[in-house]
């Protein structure tokens, strides 16, 4: 039981009545959000229930028709994902998230990169590759993911779990708030899905919010904390998976169970 | 043994150019005997390659962002007609003259980048459209004429300055070469060892991932186009010092020689990987390919074939040493 | 009814007779839109038919040697109801089948400059005799360097490997007027003569020239004559002889007449070239069209000619018994560009 699960109810991100509509279709249709501190809060819905415009108004890819988004209680409107980024809003997409022909420290610190001290640095804007490879280093076994025997070899060379924990690593390493986490394990196999739920508890524990927007329900109910189940453009409940089975689950996504139903919502 | 030899190519991608290039020198030196191994020769080469070669830096910039430029050599004439007129035809002063002739590459390398960014066009059409007009301009600022070489050096010798010679025992290199072995130095600094550089990559490799780690891919890609227009400005100078005058006719198979040597040299057309270096070696590959078949006596037609040949070959062993 | 019929047949008269206003469309398809000869050749025949009354259309092909771009251009301009068509030809041979549609439709083909193979596939030709301008800066050569001319060493900077008309008629002219025996004259290169150093092509431009010249030089480093086909290859060629030193040395002839050309053989870099004039070709060119129009007569040859010959003229400032030829300081008030 992560302690943080015991703090007041002050939730780190939360939205309310968020409506998005394109063209006739509605994709949000005042839909409601809350991620608590030191938690990880599973995301599940079908199929065109809104999940995936729900995760992009909340990184800053899509703005709202309707309602606000509040992060620390204070109202935000994010203009582009760079805007969510420099809140601390990190989002890490299963494909797009890393750049192939560099190495792992120069992805971990793409956008963000540290220069060499001195006249090299200031005048001639030399990075710090040492640096930055031995920072990388560091951060990587304290997550536990320094599987890779090679520090200097290109990411495309990297398995599928492994780019993904290099993606988790670069939101964490730089202190991000909030870790949006789109279809992690959607691609992986077994032993490299488990070490990427390992990451995420580990993240978690150390004090960083997670969002985990996922089909696999296996793992949702493994590592979240609470489950925000989305149907036709709202959020339908919020479940404990030591209270709601699996099946629960996926009875109030297809609306096989009305919400009312579900044994008292995760308070 | 060729897995291990793959293995080495992969981590060192610059190496495959640079094989050839040793084996071209060693066939030419015994096919066509002395006069191709004399020091003056060889640097002779270097000589003939520098416009490529500058040309080629501006070429490989772009293409490591997965674009291509097919109006580096119109930016260079245009930017040579410039120099020229102003500094002879007008009367203008010779620093004045060459400092505004750079400056029409920088707007000519700008306004590619603006249009491929905000129309969001494909930079072969954007380009393709820009070497047209760029040319057209040409003709029309020098009226179809060349400006002699005697009238520049009475006029602006500052402008022919990239043709001074400079003798090191037996060889002899140009001040322009060493402008270009520069620019290769500075540009292979930017993008090993600058954040810039790793952007530049980036924005190639994979735009949409790049944008989401924060790159400023638009940003990134104006920059690129109009430091390319700069080089080619360079290139321009290096022009009129070879061939002493300013001709509106210059520079025609420049994009294509541009590119060719960009290819050679190992840079993957579909963005993200190579190196400026790569892009030297393939210049200079070429230029031993002409200049020791041309030696020999071969006709010109066999040194197209040649070229032609070594491109396919360059490509397809680039993509056994992509594979992972 | 009779009154609107009356209004019509007035109508259709009107427009008649309003047609003859209207000016005859003349064509002028150069071989490149970039080479300055044929700038200047198009801004003669502009001038000419301004002055004629005629409207003149110009095309060009994209780059020299681009016969597909003229092929189009003589279909648009038969379909323009062009009365005639002035044409520098990229490929002699292949646009005569163009040229023969033209003709066929009543449209007056001159060829300007590159005679068509076989040169009857043009109703006229007018240009010059490129064979005697490679003679006379061949005859001029060979008298300047007096007994050295025995054991010259000769390098032939040529156009390009397609060997077009003009680029042998220069090249083998050179020779002859040399003293050098041209075996074939429709070939280059397959003399025996051991004077001849080499060929390479400059595509007619400085680079190239400069290319051309320095592999030559390495070839041979004690070339001392070097034939050039326009004088923008002479100037590269030049400058790869300054830079070897050899420059005072090399005695360069060149083929031309443009302005910038002709102040290089005052200053020097050229020992003498042959001047052509493209203007006169231009204006006799338009001349005949305009005659064409008027009353259908087409230009007629002079006896034993094959083409109209717009003249060709030495000009150097080191001039030779024997062989008649203008100053530098002449030639610039004649040179064209």
């Amino acid at each position: 039981m992560s302690p943080a699960r015991n703090s007041p109810h002050l939730a780190i991100l939360d939205a309310r009545g968020l409506v998005k509509r394109f063209g006739r279709v509605t994709a949000l249709d005042g839909a409601d959000f809350e991620l608590r501190p030191g938690e990880v809060l599973g995301v599940i819905g079908d199929n065109g229930a809104g999940k995936s415009t729900l995760i992009k108004v909340l990184s800053g890819a899509l703005a709202p028709d309707a309602g606000d988004v509040r992060f620390n209680g204070k109202p935000v409107s994010f203009r582009n994902p760079l805007d969510a980024r420099s809140a601390g809003i990190e989002t890490v997409y299963q494909d797009l998230a890393v750049s192939p022909s560099l190495d792992i420290a120069e992805n971990l610190f793409l956008g963000r990169e540290r220069r060499a001290p001195g006249i090299m640095g200031t005048v001639f804007r030399r990075l710090d590759r040492e640096g930055m490879h031995r920072e990388a280093r560091k951060r990587m076994s304290e997550l536990g993911i320094l599987t890779v025997t090679d520090f200097y070899q290109t990411v495309e060379t990297l398995s599928g779990g492994q780019r993904q924990a290099v993606a988790v690593a670069r939101a964490a390493v730089f202190g991000s708030r909030v870790i949006i986490m789109d279809e992690p394990t959607a691609a992986l196999g077994v032993n490299e899905a488990a070490r990427v739920l390992d990451l995420i508890r580990t993240v978690r524990d150390r004090g960083t919010p997670i969002v985990l927007v996922s089909h696999n329900m296996p793992h949702v109910w493994e590592v979240a904390d609470r489950i925000h189940v989305h149907r036709l453009g709202k959020r339908a409940a919020v479940i404990r998976p030591s209270t709601h089975s699996m099946t629960d689950g996926v009875a109030l996504m297809t609306g096989a169970m009305a919400p009312g139903d579900a044994d008292g919502a995760a308070d | 043994m060729l897995q291990r030899l793959h293995h080495y190519l992969h981590r060192h991608p610059t190496a495959a150019p640079g094989i050839v290039l040793a084996l071209a020198v060693m066939v030419f030196g015994l096919l066509a005997g002395n006069r191709f191994l004399q020091p003056f020769n060889l640097s002779l080469v270097l000589q003939q390659v520098t416009i490529i070669g500058m040309l080629g830096v501006a070429q490989t910039l772009i293409i490591l962002t997965a674009g291509i430029d097919l109006s580096v050599g119109a930016i260079m004439v245009l930017s040579s007609v410039v120099m020229g007129r102003l500094a002879v035809d007008f009367g203008w002063p010779p620093v004045i003259s060459l400092i505004l002739g750079l400056l029409v590459g920088v707007a000519c390398g700008l306004a590619n980048g603006v249009i491929v960014t905000r129309l969001r066009l494909p930079p072969f059409i954007v380009t393709l459209g820009t070497w047209n007009v760029f040319l057209a301009l040409n003709l029309w600022y020098s009226r179809s004429q060349t400006i002699r070489a005697q009238d520049i050096e009475g006029a602006a010798s500052l402008l022919q300055w990239t043709g001074r010679t400079i003798q090191v025992v037996g060889a002899r290199f140009t001040v322009g070469s060493v402008l270009m072995v520069l620019l290769f130095g500075v540009v292979w600094y930017a993008l090993t060892w600058t954040a810039w550089g790793k952007h530049v990559y980036a924005t190639g490799d994979d735009r949409n991932a790049a944008e989401l780690c924060g790159v400023r891919t638009d940003r990134v890609l104006v920059s690129v186009y109009t430091v390319a227009g700069l080089i080619c400005a360079f290139a321009a100078w290096a022009l009129i010092g070879r061939i002493g005058s300013v001709s509106p006719q210059a520079g025609l198979t420049a994009n294509l020689d541009s590119i060719t040597a960009v290819v050679i040299g190992g840079t993957s057309l579909f963005g993200g990987r190579g190196s400026v270096v790569g892009t030297l070696v393939g210049a200079l590959i070429v230029g031993i390919l002409r200049n020791g078949l041309a030696l020999s006596g071969v006709e010109l037609l066999w040194q197209e074939f040649a070229v032609g040949l070594l491109i396919i070959v360059a490509v397809a062993l680039d993509q056994w040493i992509r594979r992972v | 009814m009779i009154r609107q019929r009356c209004a019509l047949v007035g109508l259709a008269a009107l427009m008649l007779t309003s047609c003859g206003g209207s000016e005859t469309i003349v064509g002028l398809i150069t071989k490149s839109h970039t080479n300055p000869f044929f700038v200047k050749m198009r801004e003669g025949a502009e001038a000419a038919a301004n002055e004629l009354g005629l409207d003149l259309r110009t095309f060009a092909g994209r780059f020299d040697g681009d016969n597909d771009t003229q092929v189009q251009a003589i279909e648009n301009l038969i379909a323009a109801g062009a009365v005639g068509i002035l044409i520098t030809a990229n490929d002699a041979t292949a646009i005569v089948p163009a040229v023969q549609r033209a003709r066929d439709a009543g449209v007056l083909v001159i060829a300007l400059d590159t005679p068509l193979d076989p040169p009857d596939a043009a109703d006229a030709t007018f240009a010059t005799d490129n064979l005697r301008a490679g003679e006379l800066i061949g005859r001029w050569a060979a008298a300047s360097l007096g007994d050295a001319a025995g054991n010259a060493r000769i390098a032939m900077l040529n156009l390009n490997p397609n060997h077009i008309t003009v680029d042998v008629a220069r090249d083998q002219g050179f020779l002859q007027g040399f003293g050098i025996d041209i075996a074939d004259p429709q070939r280059v290169g397959d003399e025996t003569d051991p004077r001849i150093v080499g060929h390479d092509v400059t595509q007619g431009a400085e680079e190239g020239g400069r290319r051309a010249m320095e592999t030559l030089l390495q070839r041979n480093p004690t070339i001392n004559v070097v034939f050039t086909v326009n004088e923008p290859s002479a100037a590269g060629a030049y400058e790869a002889l300054r830079a070897a030193g050899r420059h005072r040395d090399v005695t360069l002839v060149s083929v031309d007449g443009g302005c910038a050309g002709v102040a290089n053989v005052r200053d020097g870099v050229i020992g003498a070239t042959a001047m052509q004039f493209p203007l006169d070709m231009a204006v006799q060119g338009v001349q005949a069209m305009a005659e064409y129009a008027r009353t259908g007569a087409k230009p007629t040859l002079p006896r034993d000619q094959a083409f109209h010959d717009t003249g060709v003229v030495l000009v150097t400032d080191r001039p030779v018994d024997g062989i008649s030829s203008i100053t530098s300081e002449d030639g610039l008030t004649k040179c064209w560009g």
